[in-house]
């Protein structure tokens, strides 16, 4: 199976080649007010591939984790307590970094609808169809169906390609934030961060 | 004259705690509210909420606001709503008005949970209609179910701003940008990178130049700023909406601290004009207390804990409870409040707070009026 990094994407957010980890934000020197994401108001893939929650290109293959695009020091820490496997870490101090440990993560899921700032997604790179499985939390009218085409979107809100809603989850426990599945083309694993589906 | 305990003007957030902790603690209150239901903006706020899982965090707004009314109706605190509170007298009485009298009210100790209003922003055409603050917007929207109109552009980027910029786009309208005075985002990114992947431009370095309509909102364009804080002739861009939410921050409101005596400063850090408080939420002025926006803006999980603190230190102000037992109730929320206000975004407020202790404040502080109810 080719590794997304392999593929040029169509979106305007290129995966970086070789995927490596920028220098996870550091509270004390940048603060909120660091450039880049606080600017425009999203992140760049290639600011998401340095956080400490997000898992390398290479842990995901083949594999099903959570990406936690959490990168501000906000004072918040669901998802550690949530973790089934211990895979999510702050710690005592609320502000830090959600660290992930691919290693643990089993791809549950648990964490994402727990998160506030609705900033878990979970990536599937288990197919062999040229396809990835997105869930994505989804807050909007109209909830799409099992089957249907929808557009998906980048972090910056371009539409960037089709999905095909393969699931999509209600229920007490996602307390009214529905994840839907979407299956994307494989290289827009991690591009892919909201649908819009038909109306 | 009847008398309670422990009186709490304000039944948001903040106001609910301290109800809650006062009851708890031995006292008869009363909670009064000029609205007509009580929860403040929690029943606006159909978000989840940051903080400690410890603390409710992962949790609704709304379903907090639900819980703490329920918590407030078994404790058997006297709830008046449609009640503004229009005097405070010496003698440690209120005056309230209802839809068919006015009358006093006595208190031992009381809670100012007054909350905070919008600020406004001036612009050439911010008197036409369809210009308004953005928590009228989340009132309208979420309280009701009224779309203030199908296209909005948003004027600030703080957690305001951008929540609601969301929630317009979860109740159908189209939000064409979200803008802001500032370089950089001022809420949390991570609620700014909700609007953007659902298409919202985020033009930070922004600000409206004018909004035009012929009797109502029509249009509104806006610009970048230079280097001198000036718009950029050349950089508008105009969007065809009709309504311009404001969200450009809260003032404290004072008024009856104002009226109390209790000695005042201005800190820029807390939103305006503030009544001196401590640890224990307690003002300049013997059994006065002071929680939530009232006593520096913040945010719904801040004034939940002070309002928790304020309510068990009022009980202790009314005689209903120990030193020592108050002082092992309230560690905890404390202890919350700290780990709330940690990290970079917190620093504005622990500095606004820090700028409110020790004698330099003191010195500072205004103190109008008779000097104590």
């Amino acid at each position: 199976m080719p590794s997304p990094s392999d593929r040029a994407p169509s979106s305007p957010e290129r995966m970086p080649s070789p995927p490596g980890r920028a220098p996870s934000p550091d509270r004390a020197e940048d603060g909120p007010r660091a450039r880049g994401c606080e600017e425009r108001g999203f992140f760049t893939l290639e600011e998401v591939l340095g956080l400490p929650g997000c898992p390398g290109i290479d842990d995901l293959r083949g594999r099903r984790l959570a990406v936690v695009e959490c990168g501000h020091a906000i004072p918040c820490d669901p998802c550690q307590w949530a973790c089934p496997t211990g895979a999510i870490t702050i710690g005592d101090d609320i502000t830090a970094l959600p660290v992930l440990d691919p290693a643990r993560c089993d791809g549950c899921g648990t964490c994402q609808p727990v998160c506030p700032g609705l900033a878990i997604f979970l990536v599937d790179m288990r197919r062999d169809d040229g396809r990835a499985e997105v869930w994505l939390p989804h807050e909007f009218l109209p909830v799409p169906q099992k089957g249907e085409t929808v557009l998906v979107r980048d972090r910056a809100g371009t539409v960037v390609g089709e999905g095909e809603v393969r699931r999509v989850r209600r229920g007490a426990r996602l307390d009214r934030t529905t994840i839907v599945h979407v299956l994307v083309p494989e290289e827009l694993a991690m591009v892919a961060r909201a649908i819009e589906a038909p109306r | 004259m009847r008398s309670v305990d422990v009186a709490v003007v304000g039944a948001g957030p903040a106001g609910l705690c301290a109800a809650t902790e006062a009851a708890r603690h031995g006292c008869e209150v009363a909670l009064l509210d000029e609205n007509a239901a009580a929860g403040g903006q929690l029943f606006k706020q159909i978000h989840k909420f940051f903080g400690s899982r410890a603390h409710g965090a992962g949790r609704r707004g709304i379903d907090i606001g639900a819980e703490l009314l329920d918590e407030v109706a078994d404790l058997g605190v006297h709830v008046c709503l449609e009640a503004p509170v229009w005097g405070l007298y010496e003698g440690k009485t209120l005056a309230v008005a209802t839809s068919d009298r006015s009358w006093k009210l006595g208190f031992t100790a009381i809670v100012l949970a007054t909350g905070a209003t919008e600020n406004g922003l001036a612009f050439p055409g911010w008197t036409l209609p369809g210009v308004m603050g953005a928590g009228c917007v989340q009132t309208m929207v979420n309280v009701h179910r009224v779309l203030p109109g199908e296209r909005v552009l948003m004027v600030g980027s703080g957690n305001v701003g951008l929540i609601v910029a969301y929630q317009l786009l979860q109740a159908g309208a189209e939000v064409a940008a979200v803008v802001d005075v500032l370089p950089c985002v001022g809420g949390y990114p991570v609620h700014a990178a909700k609007v953007a992947r659902a298409g919202v431009p985020i033009l930070t370095g922004h600000t409206v130049k004018e909004v035009r309509g012929d009797g109502c909102v029509e249009e509104a364009t806006v610009w970048a700023l230079g280097g001198d804080g000036r718009g950029m002739p050349g950089s508008e861009r105009a969007f065809a909406v009709d309504t311009v939410a404001i969200a450009v921050g809260l003032t404290p409101m004072t008024e009856l601290a104002w009226l109390a005596g209790c000695a005042m400063l201005y800190v820029p850090e807390l939103g305006g004009h503030v009544p001196l408080h401590d640890g224990r939420m307690a003002t300049s002025v013997p059994g006065v207390f002071v929680a939530g926006d009232a006593s520096g803006v913040e945010e719904a999980s801040s004034a939940m804990e002070e309002g928790r603190l304020a309510g068990i230190w009022a009980a202790v102000a009314a005689g209903r409870a120990e030193e020592e037992a108050a002082a092992a109730a309230a560690e905890p929320h404390a202890a919350a409040l700290e780990a709330l206000r940690s990290g970079p975004y917190g620093a504005r407020v622990q500095r606004g707070k820090e700028a409110l202790t020790g004698g330099a404040a003191a010195a500072q502080a205004q103190i109008l009026g008779g000097g104590g109810v």
